[in-house]
């Protein structure tokens, strides 16, 4: 299936979950990544059970605690 | 308030924009901006606010200048080694432009002072280097209803969003709590690239000067991020402010500010 990824179409496996996305796209830090699928934030206990559809959209949002 | 030709002549640049005008000049004349951190980000957004003619310019910082600071903290020089942070940089303000009042805030903040510091200013700028700093500075302008550019920046990478309590999501609608100690890089541990908190930076004073101004749409609602090495600008929709955020939800479960541990490596630089 066809998902979108930070805004680039990514061909999947279908059924696939948010934690397997999270491997498949190498993730840093996976523990305290925040993950949004269609503009909604995933509860990261669910990021096993949350089973992606044809079309979300997925978004990774990391910490950066840099600045000074 | 009359510009004297000197004004008129500085600020053309800005008075001849038909968004600006004389108009939006006096109102960045008029406003107050605090910087919490003078450092990679605080610098950049220093200089472009105190050339804009940002009337009164707040500045925290409970650090000195470092040899390791001037490869991105263009806001101060060789010679200031060892100065404080906040002196150099006003200083360095007030040379660009004498119009603008700097106050200096020679500390850390925590909940101890942040409210108090905070309530004096219409815009606030987060340039700080630690999440315990980042956490607190949402809360304290979520509690005290203040406008906030919120930022980060490491190795290739930074990212930003502006903050409006009551409207939009805060940092904490984002990430509930900060990571442990160690558990994600800071910028000492990591490195950044010294431009970064120059792309940044000013992209945070372009959202203070536009929220003063009142012009155009400001990055509420969205995470900016930036990768320098795929030269890559990617805004990120946030969902609607508050869904169950302990601090900006209508039932808050955060009311007193926290004083989240600091790792001790980030007391220093």
């Amino acid at each position: 299936m066809k998902i979108v990824v930070a805004g680039e179409q990514k061909e999947v496996k279908d059924s696939l979950t948010v934690s397997e996305l999270i491997e498949l796209e190498k993730v840093e830090t996976p523990e305290y990544v925040t993950v949004s699928v269609n503009e909604e934030f995933i509860n990261s206990e669910t990021f096993d059970s949350h089973v992606l559809k044809e079309g979300d959209e997925v978004e990774f949002l990391y910490f950066m605690g840099g600045g000074r | 308030m009359a510009f004297t030709n000197e004004q008129l002549e500085r600020y053309s640049r800005h008075i001849i924009l038909k968004e600006i005008g004389v108009k939006g000049q006096k109102k960045l004349m008029n406003a107050k901006v605090l910087i919490i951190g003078a450092g990679g980000l605080g610098a950049p957004a220093s200089l472009y606010l105190a050339a804009a003619g940002v009337g009164t310019i707040g500045i925290v910082d409970a650090d000195v200048v470092d040899l390791s600071n001037l490869q991105r903290q263009v806001i101060h020089s060789t010679a200031d080694i060892g100065k404080k942070k906040v002196e150099s940089a006003a200083e360095t303000m007030r040379a660009i432009n004498p119009d603008v009042t700097v106050n200096t805030y020679y500390e850390f903040v925590s909940s101890a002072n942040i409210r108090e510091l905070i309530r004096d200013y219409d815009f606030i700028l987060d340039g700080t280097d630690n999440f315990a700093a980042k956490f607190l500075i949402n809360d304290a302008c979520v509690m005290e209803k203040k406008p906030l550019s919120h930022a980060g920046i490491i190795r290739f990478k930074g990212q930003l969003t502006t903050i409006i309590p009551g409207e939009s999501p805060c940092y904490r609608c984002i990430f509930k709590d900060p990571p442990p100690k160690d558990a994600v890089p800071t910028c000492k541990q990591a490195g950044v690239i010294g431009a970064m908190g120059g792309v940044i930076g000013s992209l945070q004073a372009m959202e203070a000067v536009k929220y003063i101004t009142g012009v155009g749409d400001l990055l509420t609602g969205y995470l900016l991020t930036y990768d320098a090495l795929k030269m890559d600008f990617h805004k990120i929709k946030l969902p609607p402010r508050g869904k169950g955020c302990a601090v900006c939800s209508d039932d808050p479960s955060i009311t007193e500010l926290i004083d989240y541990e600091q790792p001790a490596c980030e007391l220093k630089h």
